[in-house]
């Protein structure tokens, strides 16, 4: 199948300052591309660029198959949800609503139907009435999607969409968005800060960092094998344990040396790595730090470590540990006996490890 | 707060209520100083000229008689005619009436695209625009009615709605532009993706928030157009001259017997339109210049 959307070498320029370099994306109809990245890294310009509110300094956008660089944005079949929300502040919510539908001349009973629907669905039919000015952020947001969702485009953007509703609310909507992609089969772009909605609702993840692509890839990719230090540190919460370290190679397999402040280094045994420069940075998250005797498999490695700090979190308690000069966080079970200053056996998965290069970030394994 | 200790506490109302009755008093010597005039020209308009001649200048009517305003209104003579102020009236109300509704809404249109619709150059437009606001009335009379010659519009209330229009356009233009650029320009993104057009957004989304805006320029307008008197009497002729011209007229070229009740009646004739329109619309015209940005 032709991709639905298709960005190839786009730069963005405002005046003399570069805002996107070189962006290759590509997604198929029924992806769910999440962008995510620190803020100022050009998510929202991007989006604005893909639906044509912003002309590009150069490169190529296709969308369903067709260049449309220079087509205008009512000609390219998308609907937006912008961050500020942007609603019409004198027209009434249900007006705000339907403007789109009215504009393209959609019939009455069609609009009244759909504006119901969409008001169900996002909790919003008592507040039809009311103008935007009336509303909470919360309330004005829910609007904001209402009016992306009674279209029905090829391509929906979501620029933050449920950043200001409450933890409630929030899974309540995801799960609305979760089930209208399953439903409709809908292509979008979404943008969001929230770890938990990238993981949940995304079929790909692009993660940007000043205008540049670190990496782009399905949730568990990103997540598992991240392309650079970058990444490794952004996504994920606790973040990735980057613990520099020295690699010798040794046999068949790779030994791995943690200095430690006041006691011997921890040296463990990596069987699948293979020319490793002598400096490394190890990066370990801490669900695959467990205390030894709760984690088996055979790159599941055992070492002692001085205990810092511990954390209950609820349904897993986190312990800290120094570490080749970092605070190293485990993530252990709730009912652990761990005990700030004291010794505890903590249990390393190697099978779960990713390697980089202390100078460049790039990924090494 | 720190005055509390120092001050009994009694003395604070005490204070507060000494300075605003000084402050009401000084408002209201200023108001009567303001007022002075008009009380001056309603009496005098109201008396006949047997007791202005008689009476004192500030005294009430001891007798009040309208005789002046019909005067006024239908009888006095401007030059050779002698037709009183009504002709001229309606020729300033078939001027200010489209004059100010064309130049609102150019200024609107305008302002809608020199502050949401960025082009290249849209600042220098804006400029140029804002130095046509400084330009000297006497420096464009000359051009202005060679312009006029040109287009077959001399001496026509259509010539003289045309130059006003073309005056105000400036000043219209950057109240609706200042009042335009505050509203954020998400709003032109989210339409264009609604699919709205140029047109389409201005009319749904921009001029219905505008009330306020429009209400401060249309007073600006017909307050200028109103009272113009230069433009009135270098552009038009005999059948067309606006009611400031006949005022003028009537004031002017009374020969014998100075008609002063005459002349009050006239002049409060002449003014009543812009004082109507600062009383019913006033508040809007405060509220408008405050106006500040649209949250959504
Ligand atoms: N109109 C503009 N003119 C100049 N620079 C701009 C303009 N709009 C945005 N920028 C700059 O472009 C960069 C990217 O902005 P953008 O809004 O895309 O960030 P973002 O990734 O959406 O951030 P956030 O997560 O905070 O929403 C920022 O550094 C911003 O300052
Ligand atoms: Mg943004």
């Amino acid at each position: 199948m032709s991709p639905i959307l298709d960005i190839s070498n786009l730069y963005k320029n405002y005046g003399s300052t570069e805002i996107l370099k070189d962006i290759n994306v590509s997604i198929e109809p029924g992806d769910f591309l999440v962008l995510v990245g620190p803020s100022g890294c050009g998510k929202s310009t991007l989006l604005n660029c893909i639906a044509g509110l912003e002309p590009i300094t150069s490169g190529r956008i296709e969308i369903g198959g067709r260049d449309m660089t220079h087509v205008s944005p009512k000609d390219r079949d998308i609907a937006m949800v912008f961050q500020s929300y942007a609603l019409y502040p004198t027209m009434s919510v249900a007006k705000n609503i339907t403007f789109g539908m009215k504009v393209r001349g959609v019939d009455a009973a069609t609009q009244e139907a759909k504006l119901n629907e969409v008001a169900r669905q996002l909790q919003i039919e008592p507040l039809l009435n009311r103008r935007p000015g009336q509303l909470s952020g919360g309330q004005r947001q829910r609007v904001a999607m209402g009016r992306a969702l009674v279209r029905d485009p090829k391509l929906f953007l979501f620029d933050e969409p449920l950043s200001n509703l409450d933890a409630k609310l929030r899974v309540e909507m995801r799960m609305e968005i979760k089930k209208l992609h399953h439903n409709l089969g809908a292509t979008m772009v979404y943008v969001t800060h929230d770890q938990i909605e990238a993981m949940t609702l995304a079929t790909k993840i692009v993660v940007m960092k000043g205008g540049v692509v670190q990496q782009i890839g399905s949730p568990s990719e990103i997540y598992n094998t991240p392309a650079n230090l970058f990444v490794a540190d952004f996504m994920g919460s606790p973040a990735m344990n980057l613990i520099p370290a020295r690699a010798r190679s040794n046999g068949n397999g790779t030994e791995i040396e943690i200095a430690r402040d006041n006691d011997a280094p921890i040296v463990l045994r990596d069987v699948h790595a293979r020319n490793l420069p002598e400096d490394v940075i190890l990066g370990l998250r801490p669900e695959d730090i467990a205390q030894a005797g709760f984690r088996a498999g055979e790159d599941v490695q055992q070492a002692a470590c001085m205990i810092d700090m511990v954390e209950p979190a609820g349904a897993d308690t986190y312990v800290v540990s120094n570490l080749g000069g970092k605070q190293v966080t485990a993530r252990l079970h709730a009912e652990t006996a761990a005990r700030p200053g004291e010794m505890l056996d903590l249990a390393f998965d190697l099978g779960k490890v990713s390697y980089f290069a202390p100078d460049s970030g790039e990924r090494l394994n | 707060m720190t005055d509390l200790a120092l001050s009994p506490p009694l003395s604070r109302p005490w204070g507060r209520l000494a300075l605003r009755w000084l402050l009401f008093t000084l408002l209201g010597v200023f108001a009567l100083f303001y007022l002075m005039p008009l009380f001056v020209m309603v009496t005098t308009s109201l008396k006949s000229l047997e007791e202005i001649r008689t009476g004192s200048l500030i005294a009430f009517p001891r007798e009040v008689t309208f005789e002046a305003w019909k005067t006024a209104w239908s009888g006095a003579c401007t030059g050779i005619q002698c037709e009183g102020l009504r002709p001229y009236f309606w020729n300033s109300v078939v001027l200010a009436i489209p004059a100010v509704l064309i130049s609102t809404f150019v200024g609107a249109m305008n302002g809608y695209v020199i502050a949401q619709w960025r082009f290249r150059g849209a600042n220098l437009i804006f400029s140029l625009l804002l130095f046509g606001c400084f330009i000297p009335f006497q420096v464009v009379l000359l051009p202005m009615a060679r312009m006029l010659g040109i287009l077959g519009l001399a001496g026509s209330i259509p010539g003289l709605i045309f130059v006003h229009v073309i005056y105000g356009i400036g000043f219209t233009t950057l109240f609706f532009r200042n009042y335009y650029v505050t509203i954020p320009s998400e709003l032109v993104k989210a339409a264009k993706v609604d699919g709205a057009g140029f047109f389409r957004i201005f009319w749904s989304i921009f001029l219905p928030l505008s009330l306020p805006i429009v209400v401060v320029t249309v007073i600006w307008q017909f307050t200028q157009i109103w009272n113009d008197f230069l433009f009135g009497v270098s552009f038009s002729q005999a059948g067309t001259q606006p009611v400031t011209v006949a005022l003028n007229n009537i004031v002017n070229s009374t020969t014998g017997v100075k008609e002063y009740n005459v002349d009050m009646a006239a002049a409060i004739i002449a003014a009543l339109p812009t004082l109507i329109v600062y009383v019913v619309a006033g508040k809007y015209f405060i509220r408008g210049l405050t106006a500040g940005s649209v949250k959504g």
